[in-house]
């Protein structure tokens, strides 16, 4: 972590005034305080348990308004889902296909290759069973807010009364992270919103923390492949560089 | 080159088509370099190994890449999810053009410092800034492929520059939309011409190693070699290892970021889809274009520097002007040859030109940061302070300083300077 820090810094110093500045819309939210996550870091890796209890969140909870359109079940097995667990999940639900021999469209149970299916069976029926607006698909929600996971977890658990001098129009929810702080999404998740099975305390906290890294994981599938093959590349690079150096001072030798 | 030792295969085709010698003239032994040349010529040859970089993995991404605005921002997704390495190869591309540009700025502020535009290299520091043009022209419709929130608000509000063009203006943006909004046809035409322009940029290249060779590089001291025996060494195996060392320390500054922060360059609404009816809060170009974009806004009706060159107003409103001014601060490169009137090339000679130099640097450093905070309060204020400063500079400054100056002693010759360096 602290290399990435380091080097972040030091090209921020450098490049950097160039960087492109965090703006926030609204002038006064707040960015969501950082939290320890497990993928964080040069090494860092995705707790699949945590991952997976945050599957369980996504589906019982988020999956009844958001889709997950750029992840098929077959994906599952990145968090450690074995095969027979992914036929299972995908069984669950029921997919349109077709049109068969005949014309007709028809149902049949999920496959693991098929997309994760979406609660509304298109934009605009997501957008008037909501509002007016489509509550967003989080395949890509840790990547597409500034702060990341660290945003997610923050709105998950930054609801709040208002405070009094604050006008909170009446579909509107507060939330401290939140641009703006009105948020259409009433608070989803509360103590116990969902029944662990592997004895984890549910909390509040617990809830938003897993959803989380089920969120950063599905957003950055090849993360731990990458910086896996990064550590290789760089040492690799590191050698190679080092033994460049090596043969440019013993030809340049002659000339100094 | 000696062709009695050729092994009999090089001879044979050396008889025919002498790639031998030409490749032993352009890169090998026989092409002179001067010995003095520090590190800050080692990026000539990183932007070589970039273009190809961008090229190789540009082409693997078109072969998996749908032009279309109903699949172009999946399609992507596909490519970093399903494609095998897929990630790895749009990584390299997206960072490549971050890189890109540091190493084509870091090549083109390294010729201001040691005057490598003076004569006789006015065409090739000329067509150096074509190639800039052309690269920015390719990053820019390369950034709306994966139509993004920021593809798209970016394409349009880039696009919508060109309606400030008096008369023809509006007919410009059409062609360029190909309808009457940023839509479908434009990303058509953007990715085709995407796929393009990398191409001319290699005709140009061509071009300008071509016009290298003919005076050979510039170096620290600027001045000419005047032994080649003493003062050159061969390409090969000098600069040929060095410049290889260069690329390794280069690569594992770019693969860091490939695979530990890829997205630090990027913006994060380009991870949401496009949507013509939501605008983003805050609509900003890659980095790379900040101190252009700054530029760009600096010119509102109360600028005086607005005031002046549209005699109030008179001649053009301030959405023309600072179209024009944008263009200019790019364009008006073309003329450093002239714009500097010094005898002496390298401002290690010149500390007048060569403060100059730094505060000029410090300028565009400061442009990009205005470029990317919010037009408003004391951000305005800054932009339009060194907005006037790059032209100051450049308009002013240069020509004053360049024929005002009394350069230092220059060494006797550039084996002179490095044995006097030694010492």
């Amino acid at each position: 972590m602290n290399i990435i820090k380091t080097s972040v810094a030091v090209l921020t110093l450098v490049g950097a005034v160039f960087t492109p500045q965090e703006t926030l819309a609204s002038g006064d939210t707040p960015h969501a305080p950082k939290q320890e996550w497990s993928f964080n870091g040069l090494f860092g890796t995705f707790d699949q348990a945590a991952a997976q209890r945050g599957f369980q969140v996504y589906q019982e909870v988020c999956a009844s308004c958001h889709g997950l359109n750029l992840l098929s079940y077959r994906h599952l097995s990145g968090i450690g889902f074995n095969e027979a667990e992914i036929k299972a999940i995908a069984a669950t639900v029921e997919v349109q296909d077709g049109p068969d021999s005949e014309g007709e469209m028809f149902d049949r149970p999920g496959i693991p290759a098929d997309r994760f299916v979406s609660p509304y069976p298109n934009p605009q029926a997501a957008a008037s069973s909501n509002g007016g607006k489509a509550p967003p698909d989080l395949s890509l929600m840790t990547k597409a807010r500034l702060g990341g996971s660290n945003y997610v977890y923050g709105l998950l658990t930054g609801y709040a009364d208002a405070p009094i001098e604050f006008e909170l129009p009446e579909d509107g929810n507060y939330n401290k992270y939140y641009p703006g702080h009105v948020i259409a999404m009433a608070a989803p998740l509360d103590d116990e919103s969902v029944e662990y099975t592997d004895g984890t305390k549910p909390t509040l906290a617990q809830h938003a923390k897993d959803v989380t890294t089920f969120l950063a994981w599905a957003a950055e599938p090849e993360m731990e492949e990458r910086k896996r093959m990064g550590i290789k590349v760089l040492l690799f690079l590191l050698v190679l560089t080092g033994m460049l150096y090596a043969v440019k001072r013993k030809v340049w030798e002659d000339l100094h | 080159m000696d062709t009695n030792n050729m092994h009999p295969v090089m001879k044979w085709v050396e008889y025919r088509l002498p790639v031998f010698s030409f490749l032993d003239h352009s890169l090998g032994t026989q092409y002179p370099t001067p010995k003095n040349l520090n590190y800050w010529w080692n990026f000539g040859s990183l932007l070589g190994l970039v273009l190809v970089i961008m090229i190789a993995s540009g082409i693997s991404l078109a072969m998996h890449y749908t032009a279309h605005i109903d699949f172009a921002f999946n399609s992507v997704e596909r490519i970093m999810r399903d494609v095998n390495y897929g990630w790895l190869i749009r990584y390299i591309h997206m960072n490549g053009g971050s890189m890109f540009f540091i190493a084509v700025y870091i090549h083109i502020f390294r010729g201001l410092y040691f005057g490598s535009y003076q004569a006789p290299r006015e065409i090739l520091w000329m067509i150096g800034i074509f190639i800039l043009l052309a690269m920015m022209a390719t990053a820019f419709m390369g950034y709306v492929l994966p139509w993004g929130q920021m593809s798209f608000w970016g394409a349009t509000v880039i696009t919508n520059l060109f309606s400030a063009i008096p008369v023809v203006g509006d007919s410009i943006v059409t062609l360029l939309w190909g309808g009457f909004s940023v839509d479908n046809p434009t990303l058509n035409r953007f990715f085709a011409l995407h796929y393009l322009f990398p191409f001319v940029i290699v005709g140009l290249v061509v071009l300008h190693i071509w016009a290298l060779h003919i005076h050979g590089s510039n170096n620290p001291t600027g001045i000419d070699v005047k032994n080649k025996e003493q003062d050159t060494v061969g390409f090969h195996p000098y600069f040929s290892v060095k410049d290889l060392f260069g690329m390794g320390v280069f690569l594992m500054f770019f693969m860091f970021f490939v695979f530990f922060a890829p997205n630090f360059f990027g913006e994060v609404d380009n991870y949401i889809p496009a949507d013509p009816m939501v605008t983003p809060t805050h609509i900003v170009p890659e980095w790379y274009f900040l101190p252009y974009y700054a530029i760009l806004r600096a010119f509102t009706g109360d600028f005086l520097v607005y005031q002046v060159v549209s005699l109030g107003g008179l001649l053009m409103d301030a959405k023309l002007a600072g179209v024009l001014a944008m263009f200019a601060s790019i364009l008006l490169l073309l003329f450093m040859p002239w714009l500097d009137g010094a005898k002496v090339r390298s401002c290690r000679f010149r500390p007048i030109m060569a403060m100059a130099f730094w505060v000029f640097f410090l300028d565009c450093l400061v442009l990009g940061y205005i470029g990317g905070k919010p037009a408003e309060g004391i951000y305005v204020t800054i932009g339009q302070f060194t907005t006037f400063y790059y032209f100051f500079h450049l308009l002013v400054l240069v020509p004053l300083i360049s024929r005002l100056e009394r350069p230092k002693p220059l060494p006797e010759s550039i084996n002179a300077s490095v044995l006097k360096a030694a010492e």
